[in-house]
């Protein structure tokens, strides 16, 4: 048993309190907190190497066997979701160099709250964790949303809470009700519970999976769940704006985990209960995202709603529930997190290049480093809108090639397509007014624009939109990887054995 | 017993719903504090009814209430009490500084400035 796969959850669960203790320096406050975010990568890269070899690795907490104690589980999709998070956390930590994090003292320690959220629900094995979690992730991220205050990210703020405290109650009936069925919440035993069920039980039980996929499509903004979102991220400072888009992914991974593991094709009566759903709503998102990057007049929201497309695409291919669909879900949610983080933070270096102007779609004078600037927003435009070479486009390829035994594949390939052109047209046009636009109004506005000189913001965004070139130039390997992952996610039966050992799940029929 | 929880409970989370749909913050507040007492009420019931039972071992008693729903309620206590604190000052804020706790309202675009450091 390896305890370092403990080590994402407690690094930065002892980092924040220390960053508390320090918060008086912001030097060494920022020392610690970039400290802190290099040693999760190192960890998040070397327990993916762990996992790489197929086997799928409990980790009992105060060796209390499971179901009765808390267990976390590291296999390949927690563990590419772990490096994905502590790679999108690196680029965010040295962004917020540029400022943001000296606007108020907590910002760093908000920061690394929300990283032990975010891994302790990648990590954990249990339901209920995974509520816990789910708070500690949503906890710290209210901070992060209100971090440097304003009217604006008051009101912002208040719908953004009162949303999620909608959504943790339901997580607590779905929980309440899976627990009045089955009498388990560690989630390889409820594999095990849930295909036993039948009768008047089974219909409470496909009540509760169908109320823990509304929680997890909330966290996801599937559409009509999605309202919360645009006002949100785009109240927030760029920084955590940027660190949330791998909360959205947080919601599709439990989506897939629970949906294949507990209730896919061995749970019995509630097998598959919420695959009907996800697809027509997933169809819905893109429509809606596709309309608002239309709409938007500021580049934050256009930037937001892009968000809420790149999820429509993703749950698009989380619906099909095979290996070709998880594989094509799995590599659009690396795309759109690292493109989703790096647009946020563009759109933010944008703004502040243009004085009064901020992100309003509206000619302005040319900004300092326009050129810079505009070479970057066109690379991630691209790479967002899913246009070649980069991994957009390949993620979309994928997506539609794992559409195509659907009885909908027409439907799916149109709504794909013609949403892709929407927002491609969202795009350009948005380049032309700030990029191209410019000249024109130089001679009416005399006025300077300011000149930012720090170098490590910048240095984030380039690195986050060179994160997405290298996953188009290694699709290859990434996406064998990534079936591998699929397979594994496919066959749960090994997941069980290793969280339940072998003895308990020998005798079980119906399991591959 | 049975009638009586499920009722309460049922009542509980209706007038919860009502008011989350209210216009205002404090209602909206009030509204989310009801619906996390049906739902730790709910979560309660979800170990089975019964009286009289100790949740855990002790000796000369026939059954066991099941201690882990019990559990469950205390940290949902926990976690719900610290949110609504929050959302509790962050109404405050919101209303002192805009004059207003209408939770429907727009972002005017003339406070985009603030969004950006300067």
């Amino acid at each position: 048993m390896s305890h370092w796969i403990v080590a994402p959850i407690v690094i930065p669960a002892f980092a924040a309190p220390l960053l508390l203790l320090v918060r008086r320096a912001p030097h060494l406050q920022r020392k610690v907190s970039l400290a802190a975010t290099a040693l999760l990568l190192a960890v998040g890269i070397a327990l993916y190497g762990l996992a790489m070899d197929g086997t799928v690795r409990p980790y009992f907490l105060g060796s209390w066997p499971a179901p009765y104690g808390i267990v976390l589980v590291l296999d390949r999709l927690s563990a590419t979701m772990v490096l994905l998070t502590a790679v999108l956390a690196s680029a965010v930590a040295l962004y917020s160099l540029n400022g943001w994090d000296e606007k108020g003292h907590h910002f760093h320690s908000l920061f690394q709250f929300q990283l032990m959220g975010i891994n302790g629900a990648l990590l954990t094995g249990d339901v209920f964790n995974l509520f816990v979690f789910f708070e500690v992730m949503l906890i710290a991220s209210y901070g992060l949303l209100l971090h440097g205050g304003g009217s604006n990210r008051l009101r912002a703020g208040f719908q953004y809470v009162a949303i999620n405290l909608v959504g943790s109650t339901l997580f607590l009936v779905a929980v309440g009700l899976i627990y009045g069925v089955t009498g388990t919440l560690n989630m390889a035993d409820l594999a095990v519970k849930v295909s036993q069920v039948t009768g008047d039980s089974a219909a409470i039980l496909r009540t509760g999976a169908l109320l823990l996929f509304l929680v997890f499509a909330l966290k996801a903004a599937l559409v009509p769940l999605h309202w919360w979102l645009p006002t949100a991220y785009a109240a927030a400072p760029a920084p955590s704006a940027a660190l949330f888009a791998i909360m959205t992914k947080v919601g599709a991974y439990c989506i897939i985990r629970v949906f294949t593991l507990i209730f896919g094709a061995d749970g019995g009566a509630a097998a598959f209960v919420a695959a009907p759903w996800i697809l027509p709503a997933a169809l819905v998102t893109l429509l809606i995202g596709a309309l608002g990057v239309l709409a938007s007049r500021v580049l934050v929201d256009l930037v937001c709603f892009a968000v809420v497309w790149s999820m429509g695409s993703l749950l698009v291919a989380v619906s099909f529930f095979d290996a070709q669909g998880l594989t094509a879900a799995l590599y659009y949610t690396l795309h759109s997190t690292l493109i989703g983080a790096a647009l946020f933070l563009l759109s933010n270096l944008i703004a502040t290049r243009r004085g009064r102007w901020h992100g309003l779609l509206q000619p302005s004078p040319s900004m300092v480093q326009a050129g810079l600037m505009g070479g970057l927003f066109f690379l991630a435009a691209i790479a967002m809108a899913g246009l070649p070479p980069l991994s957009g486009f390949i993620g979309k390829l994928m997506i539609l090639a794992a559409a195509w035994p659907s009885a909908l594949a027409g439907w799916i390939w149109a709504i794909v397509l013609a949403t892709s052109l929407v927002v491609i047209v969202g795009f350009s046009r948005a380049g032309t007014v700030l990029f191209w636009k410019s000249e024109a109004v130089d001679a009416s506005h005399p006025e300077p624009l300011p000149e930012p000189v720090r170098i490590a913001p910048l240095t984030a965004a380039i690195l986050l939109v060179s994160g997405t070139a290298l996953l188009a130039v290694f699709a290859g390997p990434v996406t064998r990887q990534l079936e591998a992952t699929a397979q594994q996610l496919l066959d749960p039966a090994p997941y069980i054995a290793a969280v339940l050992g072998e003895q308990q799940t020998a005798g079980l029929p119906g399991r591959r | 017993m049975e009638i009586l929880v499920a009722s309460a409970i049922g009542f509980l989370t209706a007038a919860g719903i009502y008011l989350i749909l209210r216009m205002h913050s404090f209602p909206v507040i009030i509204g989310l504090t009801f619906l996390s007492y049906a739902i730790n009420l709910f979560l309660f019931a979800m170990g089975r009814l019964a009286i009289d039972r100790p949740p855990i071992i002790a000796s000369g008693v026939e059954g066991y209430a099941d201690p882990l729903p019990q559990a469950l309620v205390l940290t949902a206590i926990v976690i719900s009490f610290g949110m609504t604190a929050l959302i509790v000052v962050l109404a405050l804020r919101g209303f002192l500084e805009t004059g207003s706790d209408r939770v429907d309202e727009r972002p005017s675009p003339s406070d985009s400035g603030e969004r950006y450091p300067s």
